[in-house]
């Protein structure tokens, strides 16, 4: 769509601040006892008369729903408010029972903190949180040529909304934070973290200006990005749109844009002048929320390690950034608690082969769709057998990794399947004398002694390979190596 | 002869009569009253069922609770089986509760059996029962007067001694002032004592649920079975509400100066200082007090009341239930039309004052104004509790007015809350007693407010004054 040089576009900078909707992995809604998952169930199936909003009927607060925005605190780098309370939303929309939403206004449960998201270039872009908190979630209306259906099964889901500030600078640091989010929260339990199901969505608010400005310009809000690419794209094609705009001499307007991943564009959907006056209040149905430092302290005292201490740990162990941006996308916390347990009690070439295979072998696999960790036998001493075998040259690299999924699943001691299978590597000289001394006899042979009493030592490459072919890969190809010299 | 609790209870018990009797006996006198307008629905065939299954356990020597075999009426602002639950509005007029509230389920689970749902100002907004969209209720001693209101319908079933008591919901007055239009005792419960599940929401912050009965001993029989913790409304407290009898401890009584002034007929405060005079004379010490924000009250309460009644009717939308407008060509058609249809007047000015004051811009103005003054206004009661067991002020200024007298001005009718409104505010109990009638035979009541969770003695106080008047 470009039609300025990238010159221009260099003169200018975007301001972005996000917020981001979560869906909390509570098993009931945030005020009602409705079933909180509604994947895959028929429409207005799970809803309760609270969420229907049956006349008479008042909001009972799911405190799980509390336990974990508390949870997200912590994973926030935020203080939780001692008193929070909840207010009411007001507008009409057949999506909303009530004709509001009840949400936190005044007094939010999470208060400032920030999120440190790394970069591809090893560096991080600190964003800072101006505060998040707790509401419910509207239903969903489907639009016909004529009319619409409405389905409240989404009606009341517990949500927590979390708010940046505006430092966010370029459309890769938004994809960055938006995907740092995701890790914090599906770490800390807050969120299944489904982003197909919705979810995680992602408001991105974007602006520019001429490098250096004093002041921001207009900006525009993207809508219910559900993706970290979504977000990536949304922000750089505003980016482009509003410096053309400003470039030709208009004005950006604030409003509020769709995003169409099969168009890659954004559209118009509201303009400020159509803002609705929400009419906040009180909800004088709901206490305020009151939390003890020790009741803060002990829900958070029991969470998961944390994507940034986990990061920490792994490049700490010697992990490369890809390898560690790897193992950060594995989902199950047991798999990570392993691998840390791991670093923590191994080092040198052991460690380096155990988490090689737990990341490239099969977390590979895993990521691929090929594998999953469920079920998999985490055992710390099987895997550190496992790896001294394959450094002693006992099993070969390939026969190991045979072994490691074949451990993984029946929690089989690495030697015992080494065995049944037949892997282990033969190390006996008197048996690989005997092939040694076989292959060197073949008249095949001939031709390769001779180049290597030449001088080509590479062609002992073809001895050894006889020997291991002879040995059916099971002779030790060091030890093999070592009794052709003896015998040239 | 007028019945209480006491004697249906007692009457019932010995086999003089049985549940299916009490419930047909007050049926046959709600339908020989009917010109009084008071009930909107009888529950006829639930009543009968529930009384002949109370009466089979009772004559199979099973236990059966408190209150079996008592009959009595619900407002119908309360979701309750047997008939549509209204809330005597056009929106609500097929709307039949799938549920029902927990004070009618207690009352059941006790073994009182509602025979039918009263007539109210629609949604429970007035104080008259003349917003009724299915026509007012006429006072049980002049038909040619309010019944009062908002719960202007169960005032009238009792005073008329169709049951011995019904329930109300007290939002600023609702239950205390069409008690003193009727002659008897209407109890508002200090906010959280009694559970508001299933009950059609007006004001959040101030709904109460009460009962109306004819002697005090009553009042607190329903409020021992009423009261308590409900998971299903978080703002309910432990129960601590545990009848007592009347004390014979002389109380410290301060009779609230700003409530004796202008405006209160002549008429009610010269039985206001009656009621004054045989207190003393019972021993109780009345000094007169002054709260200088009272005269603030109803100002702050029609603006925090309108304001939470906004949002608290926003869902009746036409969408999901209710009535729904037909013909509509768009979205804000169809809610435009269906709330035009559905509400009564009184209910779209109240809508439109609390969205106003809640608007941006006004909120900081009105609301958060009003909020400040409440706490003042709370604060002033708090600081007299310190030195008093109970206030006192007259319920109403006036005694019940003429149907349609005030119709055209509701700022006059808004009057008629002046007194009841500050406790509603601060959340406090207090009870409306009969306290004699003008020269026209038209009752007045006396109003009694006591501290947070009180109400036991409040209610025994405002018998024993009974048993002293004899």
């Amino acid at each position: 769509m470009s039609i300025l040089k990238s010159e221009i576009f260099d003169t200018y900078e975007m301001t972005i601040g996000v917020e981001c909707h979560v869906q909390l992995a509570t098993k009931t809604k945030l005020f009602s006892p409705a079933d909180n998952d509604a994947r895959d169930a028929d429409p207005n199936s799970k809803v309760h008369p609270i969420d229907f909003g049956l006349p008479g009927m008042l909001p009972v607060l799911n405190r799980h729903a509390v336990d974990l925005a508390i949870r997200a605190g912590k994973a926030l780098n935020a203080e939780i408010a001692n008193i929070s309370r909840f207010d009411r939303k007001h507008y009409f929309y057949p999506d909303l029972p009530k004709g509001y939403q009840t949400t936190q206004m005044y007094q939010p449960i999470i208060l400032a903190g920030y999120v440190e998201a790394p970069l591809e270039d090893g560096s991080s872009v600190r964003v800072r949180v101006h505060h998040a908190h707790m509401e419910e979630d509207a239903g969903k209306l489907t639009h016909f040529g004529g009319y619409s259906l409405v389905d409240l099964n989404r009606a009341g889901t517990p949500l927590i909304e979390i708010v940046s500030e505006p430092d966010i600078h370029s459309a890769a640091e938004a994809r960055a934070y938006a995907t740092e989010l995701h890790r914090l929260m599906t770490y800390a339990g807050v969120t299944h973290g489904d982003l197909y199901h919705g979810n995680m969505r992602f408001d991105v608010n974007v602006s520019v200006a001429k490098k250096g400005a004093a002041e921001l310009g207009k900006r525009a809000e993207v809508k219910n990005l559900n993706s970290f690419r979504s977000v990536e794209r949304a922000a750089e094609y505003e980016f482009r749109r509003q410096v053309e705009l400003l470039e030709s001499g208009e004005r950006v307007v604030q409003e509020t844009r769709g995003w169409s991943d099969d168009s890659g564009m954004t559209t118009s959907q509201r303009s400020k002048e159509d803002a609705q006056d929400y009419r906040y209040m009180p909800d004088a149905d709901i206490p305020p929320i009151v939390l003890t430092d020790e009741e803060i302290a002990e829900i958070q005292a029991d969470m998961p390690m944390l994507p940034g201490e986990f990061r920490d740990t792994l490049r700490g162990a010697g992990l490369d950034f890809a390898m560690t941006e790897t193992a950060l996308a594995i989902t199950d916390a047991k798999v990570r608690d392993f691998l840390v347990e791991i670093a923590a009690a191994t080092n040198g070439e052991v460690r380096r082969r155990i988490l090689n295979w737990l990341v490239i072998d099969v977390q590979g696999k895993v990521s691929a769709g090929d594998d999953t960790w469920e079920g998999k036998q985490l055992l710390p001493d099987h895997i550190v057998q496992l790896a001294e075998m394959a450094e002693k040259n006992e099993i070969s690299s390939n026969s190991a990794v045979t072994v490691l999924f074949e451990m993984l699943s029946s929690g089989d001691a690495p030697r015992m399947i080494a065995e049944a299978k037949n892997l282990l590597q033969v190390s006996d000289e008197n048996a690989i004398g005997e092939i040694v001394d076989a292959v060197m006899a073949h008249e095949a042979s001939a031709a390769s002694i001779a180049d290597i009493k030449a001088g080509k030592d590479k062609a002992i490459g073809y001895l050894v390979g006889q020997v291991m072919k002879q040995s059916q890969g099971k002779a030790n190809p060091a030890l093999a190596q070592k009794l052709i010299r003896e015998r040239l | 002869m007028s019945q209480t609790i006491t004697d249906i209870i007692a009457s019932i018990q010995a086999g003089q009569t049985s549940a299916r009797a009490e419930v047909e006996t007050a049926l046959a006198k709600a339908r020989e009253h009917e010109s009084y307008h008071a009930l909107l629905h009888l529950t006829e065939e639930r009543a009968l069922q529930r009384a002949d299954e109370i009466d089979a356990r009772l004559k199979a020597g099973e236990k059966v609770g408190e209150l079996a075999g008592v009959p009595f009426v619900v407002k119908d602002n309360f979701l309750a089986f047997g008939a549509p639950t209204t809330a005597a509005s056009k929106l609500l007029e097929n709307f039949d509760a799938p549920v029902q509230a927990t004070v009618v389920e207690k009352l059941e689970a006790a073994g009182a059996i509602c025979i039918g749902k009263s007539n109210l100002d629609a949604f429970a907004h007035g104080g008259s029962t003349e917003n009724s969209a299915y026509g007012v209720t006429h006072n049980a001693f002049d038909t040619t007067r309010v019944a009062g209101g908002s719960s202007g319908g169960s005032a009238v079933v009792t005073a008329l001694d169709i049951v011995p008591f019904a329930l109300g919901s007290d939002t600023g007055g609702s239950i205390r002032q069409p008690a003193s239009f009727n002659g008897i005792f209407g109890y508002k419960p200090t906010y959280g004592m009694v559970s508001r599940y299933g009950v059609v929401a007006m004001a959040s912050s101030t709904d109460c649920m009460g009962c109306f009965a004819r002697t005090a001993d009553d009042v607190a029989r329903v409020m021992a079975i009423m009261a308590g913790q409900d998971d299903k409304d978080m703002t309910t407290l432990p129960n601590y509400f545990v009848p007592t009898a009347p004390s014979k401890i002389n109380a410290k009584i301060g009779v609230i100066k700003e409530t004796m002034g202008d405006g209160v007929d002549d008429d009610v405060r010269h039985a206001t200082e009656q009621y004054i005079a045989s207190l003393r004379a019972a021993g109780h010490t009345v000094d007169e007090v002054s709260m200088p924000t009272l005269p603030l009250a109803l100002a702050m309460y029609y603006i925090i009341v309108p304001a939470e009644v906004s949002s608290n009717l926003a869902r009746y939308d036409g969408i999901r239930y209710g009535r729904r407008a037909s013909g509509v060509q768009t979205l804000a058609e169809l809610y435009g039309r269906s709330r035009d249809e559905g509400f009564v007047t009184e209910n779209k000015r109240r809508i439109m004052i609390g969205s106003y004051v809640l608007s941006s811009g006004f909120f900081d103005a009105y609301y958060q104004q009003a909020q400040k003054a409440r706490t003042l206004l709370m604060g002033e009661f708090s600081g007299l509790f310190n030195e008093y067991d109970f206030l006192l002020s007259p319920t109403a200024p006036t005694v019940a007015f003429g149907i349609g007298e005030n119709t055209s001005d509701p700022v006059k009718m808004y009057l008629s809350d002046v007194m009841t409104v500050p406790p509603s505010l601060a959340g406090l109990p207090a009870i409306s007693v009969p306290a004699g009638e003008n020269a026209a035979g038209l009752p007045i009541g006396v109003q009694l407010i006591g501290p947070m969770k009180s109400d036991a003695a409040l209610i025994a106080l405002s018998g024993s004054m009974e048993v002293h008047r004899g």
